[in-house]
């Protein structure tokens, strides 16, 4: 038995479901945020998996670019929530229904 | 043999921190199992031979994203539960599950179902027929970060130039949003206030 290229890629769909899932499902904005992290963990691993697969490097330099966008997005998205939560520290997902904080 | 060990034991180390994600009420205790399922991420990195990203991905996720995600539950003091039982629309959990298990039931007929010609689906997924030797081929002799490097910096050097834009936008929009407004000056005292 080898580990070849699809159990990567069933690993990462799986990954990926229970990112979205989890994205669907919970009001916490930071665990929606961590869920999103998930879902962008699970398409790291199947860009390394087609790179290997495909000999091609240019899969772990989109990794590379993934990481970095994911690290700038983190940084905005969690000082929105910041801004929002500091006045209303039991805020949900449910309730930033208008768009003036 | 052992790749399949090493690979399980990932995998399950993942899944577990994913579900600990997606299951627990109290968010320390989700961050928390977000780290293990990225330190499972970087073992099965290392195991394909992306030795440098896996690096990056311990320095960068589990180091700074993480960090940051507890900074922020600790400073705004949001460390109470979560109330799961209840849905907020009907049938909204659910939904979900439907949707998230049609999504990953996409992926797999994708891969298991097989691609034009007979091929296997994996290999239809990846493209691999249609394509010629690419240009930034893996080549053996060179280590992960060479190889890595050699394509970032002459292939990508534009987008390189552009995640620092990005970062820099980030940071600056970072300070935007949280800063203080309304004026409320920080009262300094000074020196020579306690004589009077």
């Amino acid at each position: 038995m080898e580990v070849t290229q699809t159990w990567y890629l069933v690993l990462s769909a799986l990954l990926f479901g229970i990112g979205f899932v989890g994205l669907l499902v919970r009001r916490n904005p930071l665990i929606m945020f961590m869920c999103i992290e998930l879902m962008l963990n699970a398409v790291n691993i199947t860009f390394v998996a087609f790179s290997n697969a495909l000999d091609d490097v240019a899969g772990r330099t989109a990794v590379f670019f993934v990481l970095v966008v994911a690290a700038a997005e983190v940084v905005v998205g969690l000082s929105l929530v910041v801004a929002l939560m500091r006045r209303r520290p039991s805020l949900t997902a449910d309730e930033l229904t208008s768009l003036r904080g | 043999m052992v790749d399949v060990i090493v690979f399980a034991a990932c995998a399950a180390i993942i899944v577990g921190g994913a579900l600990g994600v997606v299951l627990n009420s109290h968010p320390v205790r989700a961050a928390l199992s977000l780290v293990a399922s990225f330190f499972g991420v970087a073992v099965l990195f290392i195991q394909q031979g992306a030795h440098f990203l896996a690096l990056v991905q311990i320095v960068v996720y589990a180091g700074a994203i993480v960090v940051l995600f507890l900074f922020v539950i600790m400073l705004l003091g949001v460390d109470r539960s979560e109330d799961l039982t209840q849905d907020p629309l009907t049938g909204q959990r659910p939904a979900a599950l439907l949707l998230g298990v049609m999504v990953v039931g996409l992926v797999l007929v994708g891969l298991f179902l097989s691609g034009p010609g007979g091929d296997d689906g994996a290999v239809a997924l990846s493209g691999r027929r249609s394509r010629t030797a690419p240009v930034s081929a893996i080549d053996e002799s060179q280590s992960d970060i060479d190889l890595l490097a050699d394509d970032l910096y002459t292939r990508n050097v534009l987008a390189v130039e552009a995640t620092a834009l990005l970062l820099t936008i980030a940071t600056v929009g970072a300070v935007v949003l949280v800063r203080n407004r309304g004026g409320e000056d920080v009262v300094v005292d000074e020196p020579g206030s306690a004589r009077r």
